[in-house]
C-alpha cells in the first residue's frame, strides 16, 4: 500500500452571534447547560493516554480519547452522571425524567415498553424473545450509564432477521412501529440482524408518549447491504435515549438514518464499528428542533479494520426559544485501520432568535496510512438578505422561508431512497414549518 | 404605459453613529419604454434609491412618495412590489443553499404571474434565455448563486429580468466587476429586455462604460443625496471626459 498522509481538513465556518445563548465572540461558553459544574472538571480533565491498554473499552478509567471510553453491560460499573462528563455536558439532566438516575434512590425503569407492531415482507422475521436469547449482545455494549440501565432493565427484546441472501429493496420495507405506553420510565431492546448477503430496509418508527431508554443493535453480516431508518416522531412530552450499536461485517454496507422530530428531549447515540475489511458505513441525520426541544445526536465511528469507508452527514433546523440541537461526531481511526476513508459533516440552520446549536466534530487519527479523513461543521442563521432576495422576486415571505428550509433539509431526505418514507419526511418538515411562526 | 413616480424622497439609515440621512429630496419620473441612467460618485445615494424602491428593510423613508401608476409603492411589502412589476437586479446577489436555480426561477415566475408557467414552454424559455446569456446548462441544477463568480451572478440577475418580464427594472451597478466580454453579454440581455417593449429601465452605474452598450434617453447625476444635474445622453459623454470633480468642487464651495 502506498503511504497516504492526506488529511482533508475542510475549513469549518462557525458562526458565533450574540443572540445565540451561550456563545460569545470568543466562542462557546461551555458551562451553560449544567451550570453547577464546570466543563473542564471530571473525566475530561484526566490525563489521556494513547497507550494500548487504554484502548478497546472495557472497565477502567475513561480518558479523553474516544477509544478509552468505558463500556459495560453492568449499570453498577458506571458512576453517577453529574453533567460534567464530556458526553453529558450538553444534556439537561433534569429533563431526563430519571433515566440517568436508575439504581439511585430506588429509581427503576419499570414502565411498559413501547408496543411493537410490525409489517414485514415475506421472509423477514420479527420475534419477541426473552433476555437470555443468545443473539442479544451480538452488536453492542453500552457506553453510558443510561444505556447500561436499559440493558439491565428490559424484559423482552424484539429481533428482526433478514435471512441470508434476502433480496429486499425500497418497495418491501420492514417497519416496526413502536408506540410509547405513557410516561413511566421504561426500557426496550431491539436487534436488527442482516445475515450474509442480505439486502433490505428496516424502519423503526417511534411515536406516542414515552420516557424510554432503548438499545438498538444492528448486526450486518459479511456482504450484506442494510438501511436502517430510526424515526423519532414522539408526542411533545416524550423523553427518549436511544443507543444504536451498529456492527458491520466484511464488505458489508450499512446506511443508518436518524430522524429526530418530536419529543421534549431526544438523545440518540449511534456508534458504528467494523468487524471486517472493505465495509462501508453511511450515517445520515435530520433533525428539526422547535421551541424548548432538546435534540442531541452523538455519533461514533470506530475504524479498527483496514480499507473501510465512512460518511456522516447530519443536518438540522432550529426555531423558537430554547430550541437546542447538539451534534457530536467522533471519528477514531485506529493504528491498524490503514486505508480508511472518512468524512463527516454537520450543518445547522437557525431560523429564529433564541435557538442554539452546538456542533463538535472530533477526529482522532492514529495512522497516516489512510485514504482520507476530514470533517466540516457550519451553523448559520436564516439570512435576512436571502429573504429580501427571494421576496424581491415576488415570492411571499412565508413561501421564501420554507423554500430555504426545505432545500436545506432535502439534501438528507433524498439520501434515504425510500420514496414513501421521503414523502412522509417532507410532509413532516412541512408540518414543522407550518406549526411555527414562519 | 405605466409610470413610476418618485417625489421628493427623503431616506435615512440607522448607523452606529445615529440616524444618517442619505437621500435628501429626490424626484424622478420614469415611463415604460424609457431608459434612465443614474450616475454619481460613491456614497451619493444611487444604491440607496435602488434598495428603497425594492423595499429593503434597512432603509427608512422619512418623507416623499413612490407610486406606480398612482399606487403607493411604499405601503407594499417587498414581494408585493415585485408582483406589481418592479425588479431590482442586485449589486451583490446572495447565495441560497439548497434551492436550485430551476426551482427558484419557477417559484418566482409562479409568484409574479399568479399561476404556474406551462411546463413545456417554460423549460424551453429558460434554456433559450440561458443560452443567450451564455450560461452553461448545468447552472440550472446548481443552488442559487452558490459558488458563482461575480460575472455569473450578474448574468443570472439579467436572466431573471428576461424571464420575469417586469414593468420597471432597476439595475444596481450591474456593470461593476465585469470584464468587457461579460459586460457585452449582460448589456445585450438588458437591450433584449428593453427591445421586447413595455420596460422602463433605471440603470445605476458608477462608470460610463456600460452606456456605450445601453443607450439611455435621460441621465441624472446624483451628488450627496440629490439630483445635481439632468440631461440627455450627451451628459454621459461629458461625464466620461470630465468625471464627477466638477460637482464635488461646487459642493465644497457651497459648504
Amino acid at each position: 500500500m502506498t503511504e497516504l498522509t492526506q488529511v482533508q481538513e475542510k475549513e469549518s465556518k462557525i458562526w458565533s452571534q450574540g443572540f445565540i445563548k451561550g456563545m460569545t465572540e470568543e466562542g462557546e461558553n461551555l458551562s451553560e447547560i449544567n451550570p453547577e459544574t464546570g466543563p473542564l472538571g471530571g473525566s475530561a480533565a484526566k490525563a489521556h493516554s494513547h497507550g494500548g491498554d487504554s484502548h478497546g473499552g472495557g472497565i477502567g478509567v475513561p480518558d479523553s480519547s474516544r477509544a478509552g471510553r468505558l463500556t459495560s453491560y453492568k449499570l453498577a460499573d458506571f458512576p453517577a452522571i453529574t453533567g460534567r462528563e464530556e458526553d453529558w455536558r450538553f444534556t439537561p439532566l433534569k429533563r431526563l425524567r430519571g433515566l440517568d438516575r436508575v439504581g439511585i434512590k430506588g429509581m427503576e425503569l419499570n414502565g411498559a415498553a413501547p408496543v411493537v407492531e410490525s409489517s414485514t415482507p415475506e421472509g423477514v422475521t420479527v420475534e419477541t424473545v426473552g433476555r437470555d436469547d443468545a443473539r442479544i449482545g451480538s452488536a453492542g455494549i453500552p457506553e453510558d450509564r443510561v444505556a447500561a440501565a436499559a440493558w439491565e432493565s428490559f424484559s423482552e427484546a424484539t429481533i428482526v432477521t433478514l435471512p441470508a441472501e434476502f433480496a429486499g429493496n425500497a418497495d418491501n420495507v420492514t417497519t416496526l412501529t413502536l408506540t410509547g405506553q405513557g410516561d413511566t420510565p421504561a426500557a426496550s431492546h431491539i436487534v436488527i440482524h442482516a445475515k450474509k448477503f442480505a439486502t433490505g430496509v428496516v424502519v423503526l418508527d417511534h411515536r406516542g408518549t414515552a420516557v424510554l431508554s432503548e438499545n438498538v443493535e444492528v448486526l450486518v453480516e459479511d456482504g450484506a447491504d442494510l438501511t436502517v431508518v430510526s424515526i423519532q416522531d414522539w408526542n411533545d412530552d416524550a423523553v427518549h435515549a436511544s443507543a444504536q450499536h451498529v456492527l458491520v461485517g466484511r464488505d458489508a454496507k450499512v446506511k443508518h438514518v436518524v430522524v429526530n422530530l418530536g419529543g421534549d428531549l431526544l438523545r440518540t447515540t449511534p456508534a458504528a464499528r467494523y468487524n471486517g475489511t472493505g465495509a462501508e458505513v453511511e450515517m445520515y441525520g435530520l433533525y428539526f428542533a422547535d421551541a424548548g426541544q432538546h435534540l442531541e445526536q452523538r455519533l461514533f465511528v470506530d475504524h479498527s479494520t483496514k480499507n473501510c469507508k465512512s460518511r456522516v452527514t447530519y443536518k438540522g433546523a432550529l426555531q423558537g426559544d430554547n430550541a437546542h440541537a447538539v451534534w457530536i461526531g467522533d471519528v477514531l481511526i485506529r493504528k491498524q485501520a490503514e486505508g480508511t476513508d472518512s468524512y463527516e459533516m454537520n450543518r445547522n440552520l437557525i431560523l429564529t432568535q433564541g435557538a442554539r446549536a452546538d456542533s463538535v466534530p472530533n477526529l482522532e487519527i492514529e495512522t497516516g496510512m489512510i485514504e482520507g479523513a476530514g470533517h466540516a461543521s457550519a451553523t448559520g442563521r436564516f439570512d435576512d438578505e436571502q429573504l429580501f432576495y427571494l421576496q424581491a422576486r415576488g415570492i411571499a415571505e412565508d413561501v421564501a422561508r420554507r423554500l430555504v428550509v426545505r432545500g436545506f433539509l432535502n439534501e438528507v431526505i433524498q439520501q434515504i431512497k425510500v420514496p414513501a418514507l421521503e414523502e412522509r419526511l417532507r410532509d413532516s418538515v412541512e408540518r414543522e414549518l407550518e406549526s411555527s411562526a414562519l | 404605459m405605466s409610470t413610476l413616480e418618485i417625489k421628493d424622497l427623503h431616506v435615512s439609515i440607522e448607523t452606529e453613529q445615529g440616524i444618517k440621512p442619505i437621500l435628501k429630496g429626490v424626484s424622478l419620473t420614469i415611463n415604460t419604454g424609457e431608459t434612465h441612467a443614474i450616475m454619481g460618485p460613491n456614497g451619493s445615494g444611487k444604491s440607496t434609491l435602488a434598495s428603497t424602491i425594492a423595499g429593503h428593510p434597512r432603509y427608512t423613508v422619512d418623507s416623499g412618495s413612490i407610486t406606480l401608476d398612482g399606487e403607493n409603492v411604499l405601503e407594499m411589502s417587498v414581494d408585493e412590489r415585485a408582483r406589481a412589476g418592479l425588479f431590482l437586479a442586485m449589486q451583490y446577489p446572495v447565495e441560497i443553499p439548497g434551492v436550485t436555480m430551476t426551482n427558484f426561477l419557477r417559484t418566482a415566475k409562479t409568484a409574479i404571474d399568479g399561476e404556474a408557467p406551462k411546463l413545456r414552454t417554460w423549460t424551453k424559455d429558460v434554456k433559450a434565455a440561458m443560452a443567450q446569456l451564455r450560461i452553461e446548462p448545468e447552472f440550472a441544477e446548481r443552488n442559487v448563486n452558490e459558488g458563482f463568480s461575480g460575472g455569473e451572478k450578474k448574468r443570472h440577475e439579467i436572466l431573471q429580468l428576461e424571464l420575469l418580464k417586469p414593468k420597471f427594472a432597476v439595475l444596481d451597478e450591474t456593470d461593476s466587476g465585469l470584464d468587457v466580454d461579460a459586460l457585452k453579454v449582460v448589456s445585450e440581455g438588458v437591450n433584449r429586455a428593453i427591445d421586447a417593449g413595455g420596460l422602463g429601465t433605471l440603470l445605476i452605474t458608477h462608470y460610463t462604460r456600460i452606456l456605450r452598450y445601453i443607450k439611455p434617453q435621460f441621465v441624472h447625476v446624483f451628488v450627496d443625496g440629490t439630483i445635481a444635474e439632468q440631461g440627455g445622453a450627451e451628459l454621459a459623454d461629458r461625464l466620461e471626459e470630465e468625471g464627477y470633480d466638477r460637482y464635488l468642487v461646487a459642493e465644497t464651495a457651497t459648504a
